[in-house]
């Protein structure tokens, strides 16, 4: 054993491609066998025709994608976008305020970090209930409302494309604080005295050195919260009471209620196909920009 | 107001959580004069800076802080007429070398061709050809040039006061020798006020006009460089700046009236006249290797100190010599001899040779923490 353990790590040190593979090869098996090919399954359920019972008959057809192209199942492709890009923008405008805090709180940062990632102790799917009972008629917020005298009739939020927002800009506020922290933190504190000492107040300081240099951290952060709110269906179902359909729930009813694989499949590669695109786009604009993000 | 001092400090004090970094230190810095901050890590120059810069502020009853005649004490960096270059150089990153040195004038709102023209004079001045290096990032440039562009970009605003926290730190030997002297120049040319912090007693003896020596937060000495290296006041400066011999013992009156050292070992060295040494206490002296000689027993120049001992190691140090000897007592004393070329003049003592160790009794310096 011994012997042939030698003779292994002989060979990986003759052969540095090898040695690489052995250290990607796992990954990279992982990926193919348990996303690249269930994609490529849905690929070819997508040009297929519907089975009786679920499922997909042989034959090659477009008629799925051209099915897509309806007024309904274009209002839902738009609000999907609609909600993500107002999700995210919620997300940047009430998370940057909080990573630019946690980033200089000092001996403070490790608890609120800590404070940042506790959601993500339970599922999400009791979060999203736990949200109802604090939005509903005669949840939480209704009752101290009612009891503060700030209202008299209770709100409507829950079941209300509100609560939906509330629900997607909850779940994915982390995504967006930690990233932006992450550029944040390693910024150089010198670069920041070095600007007030040419002059910048600290308003021209923060637009001016700050802002560009955390750049990076709120394209990533942007990016996580954008792309899972496109495909998000938990919470729109839950909080929406699948009244304001979106994308997701769209192709979970096709896959699950309306046993149309092949439909579900193609509204899928839709919109894999416009998130592509859409973060490409993203990225060139930032890119114009020259070094925002080194 | 215009006669006023660059910089005044009157018993400035600055703590951290209890310990004090800068503790009741005060001084003048005149107007274009090149004055050093000069002290091992920890020891307040730093902090001292960063004070004069608006960085921190001195404790509420921590003294007060006076630029150009005027008390800063609670102004923020960009209330005072400073300008700074960093040790870490501090470019800002996404910004070209032309953009870094044009922020602190986009911060004054000047129209865009003067901006422009003022970063190309600046870095003119810095040496660094504005065709070549204006739309360079900083990331494109090397240590030395990184540092040239944050000096323009300090320049540019014409600052009163420059203040520079070991600027040459990262850089190397041969660029640093290089800009020290465009630095000195700089000074002289633009009649600007630099404060120089740094803990390279060289760098600081090359440059200054005025050097502060510091140390746990005080200022330990102040004067010119030569009245630094030449007439130490206490141990710490001695062997901080430089090197040195050191020699304590009681101070008593000769046979001939004059005053004395009594060693340990009861050997005796004459102290130079006129210096307010009390007869009977402790005191203790440096004498600099290279004001030192050696000689054969017995051969000692009259006048002179002279104290036996045997040459222990010779160490080839190219421009000098130095010559560690032990005495009788044990102790160690280098004596720096020119090196006058070992191959046609080597030196006549080797290892193991008797010695004496002589200086003129004037080239004493008396520590007064002795």
């Amino acid at each position: 054993m011994p012997l042939a353990r030698q003779r292994l790590l002989a060979w990986l040190r003759r052969r540095p491609e090898a040695r690489a593979w052995s250290l990607v090869g796992p990954g990279v098996l992982f990926l193919v066998v348990f996303f690249l090919l269930p994609l490529l399954i849905m690929a070819a359920y997508s040009v297929m025709s519907r089975g009786e019972y679920g499922g997909v008959e042989r034959g090659l057809t477009l008629e799925s994608y051209r099915r897509f192209f309806v007024p309904i199942y274009l209002t839902i492709l738009g609000r999907t976008f609609g909600v993500s890009l107002v999700c995210t923008a919620i997300c940047l405008v009430l998370g940057y305020p909080v990573a630019y805090a946690i980033a200089r709180s000092g001996r403070w940062k490790n608890p609120l970090l800590f404070l940042v990632v506790l959601p993500f102790w339970t599922s999400f799917l009791v979060r999203t209930f736990a949200m109802i009972f604090l939005l509903r008629d005669t949840g939480l917020v209704n009752t101290w409302l009612l009891r503060l005298g700030v209202i008299r009739e209770p709100l409507t939020m829950l079941y209300t494309p509100f609560s939906v927002m509330v629900g997607l800009v909850y779940g994915y506020l982390p995504f967006m604080i930690l990233p932006i922290y992450a550029s944040l933190e390693k910024l150089d504190g010198s670069l920041l005295e070095a600007a007030e000492v040419l002059g910048a107040r600290p308003a021209a300081r923060f637009r001016q050195v700050t802002l560009p240099l955390s750049l990076p951290g709120v394209v990533a952060g942007s990016l996580l919260v954008f792309i899972p709110a496109l495909g998000s269906f938990l919470t729109t179902d839950l909080l929406g009471g699948a009244k304001e359909m979106m994308i997701g729930n769209l192709v979970q009813n096709q896959f699950a209620a309306a046993r149309n694989w092949p439909f579900g499949s193609a509204a899928s590669f839709i919109l894999m196909v416009l998130v592509l695109a859409a973060v490409l786009v993203y990225l060139r604009i930032r890119d114009r920009r020259p070094m925002a993000a080194a | 107001m215009n006669g006023s001092p660059a910089v005044e400090l009157a018993r400035v004090s600055k703590a951290f959580g209890g310990v004090k970094a800068v503790d009741g230190v005060s001084f003048e810095i005149r107007r274009g004069e090149f004055f050093s901050i000069l002290g091992p890590s920890g020891c307040g120059k730093t902090t001292t800076l960063r004070l004069l810069a608006g960085f921190e502020e001195p404790d509420p009853d921590g003294g007060e802080i006076r630029l150009l005649g005027e008390v800063v004490n609670t102004r923020r960096p960009y209330q005072r007429k400073i300008g700074m270059v960093f040790q870490n150089y501090a470019l800002f990153p996404h910004l070209s070398v032309e953009r870094n040195v044009g922020f602190g004038l986009e911060q004054r709102n000047l129209p865009r061709p003067e901006i422009a023209a003022r970063a190309r004079r600046a870095l003119e001045l810095v040496r660094l050809t504005p065709d070549t290096f204006a739309r360079r990032m900083p990331s494109q440039l090397s240590g030395g040039q990184r540092q040239r562009v944050a000096l323009a970009r300090a320049l540019v605003l014409d600052p009163a006061i420059l203040l520079l926290d070991e600027p040459l730190g990262a850089v190397d030997l041969k660029v640093r020798k290089e800009m020290q002297l465009e630095l000195k120049a700089l000074n002289r040319q633009l009649e600007t006020t630099f404060v120089y912090v740094t803990h390279d007693q060289e760098e600081a003896l090359t440059m200054s006009d005025r050097i502060a020596v510091m140390d746990n937060g005080r200022i330990a000495q102040l004067g010119t460089p030569a009245e630094i290296y030449e007439n130490p006041r206490t141990a710490f400066v001695a062997r901080f700046i430089g090197e040195s011999n050191f020699f304590g013992g009681r101070a008593t009156r000769g046979a001939d009236g004059r005053l004395e050292l009594a060693l340990a070992d009861g050997e005796r060295v004459r102290l130079p006249d006129g210096r307010t040494v009390r007869e009977g206490r402790e005191a203790r002296i440096a004498v600099r290797p290279e004001w030192m000689d050696l000689c054969r027993p017995g051969e000692a120049p009259p006048g002179e100190n002279a104290l036996p001992g045997e040459v222990r190691e010779v160490i080839y140090l190219g421009e000098t010599m130095h010559v560690m000897v032990t005495l009788r007592d044990a102790s160690q004393v280098t004596v720096a001899l020119r090196n006058e070329g070992q191959l046609s003049k080597p030196l006549p003592w080797q290892r193991g040779d008797p010695v004496l160790v002589a200086w003129l009794p004037e080239d004493c310096q008396i520590l007064e923490d002795s």
